[in-house]
């Protein structure tokens, strides 16, 4: 397998919505090209004809029964919130200014 | 009078029925014995007195109404800090969590009360449940009763050290990789990992959502079932539990005999890499099985020194997509929200502010073994990989009733001396992954003190799933071999804190 290169860490952290400092993303690039080395091994027994298991349990859809039941109140559900205005979450800005 | 906390959890029932102590006495007991030892163990990140004194008092007023109490009522408990309680802080370890209560109680936690036990409060844990140390905690490391120099194995090891220092005789942990039978096994204490979907995962933080399993900690085997029984059972708020009845566990715990059972011992783990004082104390169980009547065989399991390389790629690939709920938005820490900065730029300064190392680490190796490109190499081979695992246990199967192992290829490591190699930290789970990775059930009970180092040594018991009760059934009658040996429990020889 290739090494991971500096720029797809830094790609990586972009993705996973992390605003590392340089240092972090210089230590974790050389762990991770340790790590992800040890881990391809999998690649060793994978053969074509292995099928992939997602879970250990043949899993289908649940579906409840269609009944009201209690929930938590609007002031409970935002209790915990960093910030709140009309009964709604309130959130930073998700649209580029023009 | 008698030292409350010395008790069993089975004898601090017996005594709140019989009305020979109060279920408050019990409480405050094991409340006092927390405030004395707590700084040096730190196993709690939050100690609800004022909750568990009103618990206690309500099993004590329920008793004086005449109703029956149940085999657990009154019985102290320290929860994982990964489970919802409402109004009680829930971290996970985290910073990103600090501070919140969650409006809602796990179902472990509702089992827990109509079970009348006493929840004493939350304990430490590795970020998420990702670790093997509780190094990884954001709130400090717990301590190793046995010696509070090392680590109390992790991510469990707030709650196996709480057991194992006396401040509750009963724990909740959770395990992924073995976080509740590692800690166990380097605490001298039992730790169970239920089948896959025997207890609901409903409020339990999720890491890796198709290997996490909640389950108990004791310091016999019977109060690790009469837990087991109190928390497992189908529930309909989690969509992987198992419509199917919870195996007898209890009376598996109460049986005394294992003659005619099969014991199978894995081959593949063992050998290099693992103590000389690991590998005698298991020789020496594995020669009492043979010596209480079972039949006792080696067996081949040739795709496990694959399993942590599988594992290491399933768990982040999950938790890179768990994860993603600590967006700022809803609850927890938001950091950078000045105005002028867009929504996604809040998230990623409020997650490298909030999230650790490890679970930084543990997003990215997800998120790459997830990416378009690498998908199949990595998280495609890593789930074939699964499928194999669990066609060497098949097989196993086939030809024994139960498999053992050591639960660690060591003893307890000392704090700080694996935190810069997370390879090498990774080691620690070596054991227990293949378990997870199947959603079988497995168990680790203490067999002895090694003689290099004089600490405690797990044995690991594998029964397929939904046969938990036979990990009862096999742990009950070695413990009292060994008891029977030793003349008393391991854990008496903890030293004094």
């Amino acid at each position: 397998m290739t090494s991971i290169t500096r720029a797809e860490v830094e790609h990586l952290a972009r993705l996973s919505r992390l605003a590392l400092t340089d240092d972090e993303l210089d230590h974790l690039a050389g762990q991770l090209d340790v790590i992800l080395g040890a881990v391809a091994r999998v690649s060793e027994v994978a053969d074509d004809d292995v099928p992939p298991t997602s879970h250990s349990l043949p899993l289908t859809n649940v579906f409840r029964a269609d009944e009201v039941r209690p929930s938590l109140t609007p002031e409970a559900a935002l209790a915990a919130a960093p910030a709140s205005e009309e009964q709604r979450f309130r959130v930073p800005r998700i649209l580029d200014e023009e | 009078m008698t030292d409350l906390t010395r008790l069993t959890a089975e004898e601090l029932a017996a005594v709140v029925a019989s009305g020979e102590a109060s279920a408050v006495d019990v409480t405050r007991a094991h409340l006092d014995r927390i405030s004395a030892v707590d700084e040096s163990v730190h196993a709690f990140l939050h100690v609800d007195h004022a909750g568990a004194l009103a618990a206690a008092q309500a099993v004590d007023d329920k008793r004086a109404s005449g109703a029956v109490l149940g085999p657990l009522a009154g019985v102290p408990l320290a929860l994982k800090d990964v489970l919802t309680q409402q109004g009680i802080p829930t971290t996970c370890g985290s910073r990103i969590l600090e501070g919140w209560r969650p409006p809602y109680d796990s179902t472990v936690v509702r089992k827990l009360r109509e079970a009348d036990v006493v929840i004493l409060g939350k304990t430490n844990m590795d970020e998420f449940a990702m670790g093997s140390s509780t190094e990884n905690s954001a709130y400090g490391p717990t301590r190793n009763p046995w010696d509070l120099e090392r680590i109390p194995g992790g991510s469990s090891g707030g709650s196996s050290a709480a057991v194992a220092a006396f401040e509750a005789p009963l724990a909740i942990g959770t395990d992924t990789g073995g976080s509740i039978r590692q800690p166990a096994a380097v605490t001298g204490i039992v730790g169970v990992k239920p089948t896959y979907g025997g207890v609901s995962r409903y409020g339990l933080v999720a890491f890796s959502s198709s290997l996490d399993q909640a389950g108990p900690l004791a310091r016999n085997v019977l109060d690790a079932a009469l837990l087991h029984a109190a928390i497992a059972g189908h529930d309909p708020c989690d969509s992987t539990s198992i419509d199917a009845p919870v195996p007898d566990v209890v009376a598996a715990a109460r049986s005394i005999d294992i003659r005619g059972l099969r014991v199978g011992v894995v081959r593949e783990l063992n050998g290099e890499g693992y103590d000389a004082g690991v590998r005698q104390r298991f020789s020496e169980a594995v020669e009492l099985f043979a010596s209480l009547g079972a039949e006792v065989g080696e067996v081949s399991c040739p795709h496990f020194g694959y399993a942590m390389p599988a594992y290491y790629l399933i768990a982040p690939s999950e938790a890179s997509s768990n994860l993603a709920r600590f967006d700022a938005m809803r609850y927890g820490l938001r950091v950078g929200d000045d105005g002028t900065r867009s929504a996604e730029e809040v998230m990623a300064l409020t997650r490298a502010a909030g999230f650790g190392a490890e679970v930084k680490r543990r997003i990215m190796i997800g998120t790459y073994a997830l990416s378009s490109g690498y998908y199949d190499a990595y998280y495609g081979s890593a789930q074939k990989v699964r499928t194999l695992i669990t066609r060497d246990f098949a097989a196993a199967f086939e030809t024994c009733d139960v498999l053992v192992s050591p639960t660690t290829p060591t003893t307890a490591f000392r704090i700080g001396e694996r935190t810069d190699d997370p390879l090498k930290m990774y080691l620690a789970d070596l054991d227990t992954i293949p378990s997870n990775l199947a959603g079988n059930a497995s168990m680790s009970v203490p067999v002895g003190l090694s003689p290099d180092d004089g600490l405690p040594v797990g044995l690991q018991i594998i029964a397929p799933a939904l046969a938990d009760d036979r990990l009862y059934r096999v742990a009950a009658v070695l413990e009292a071999a060994l008891n029977d040996r030793w003349g008393h429990s391991l854990i008496e020889e903890a030293p004094a804190l």
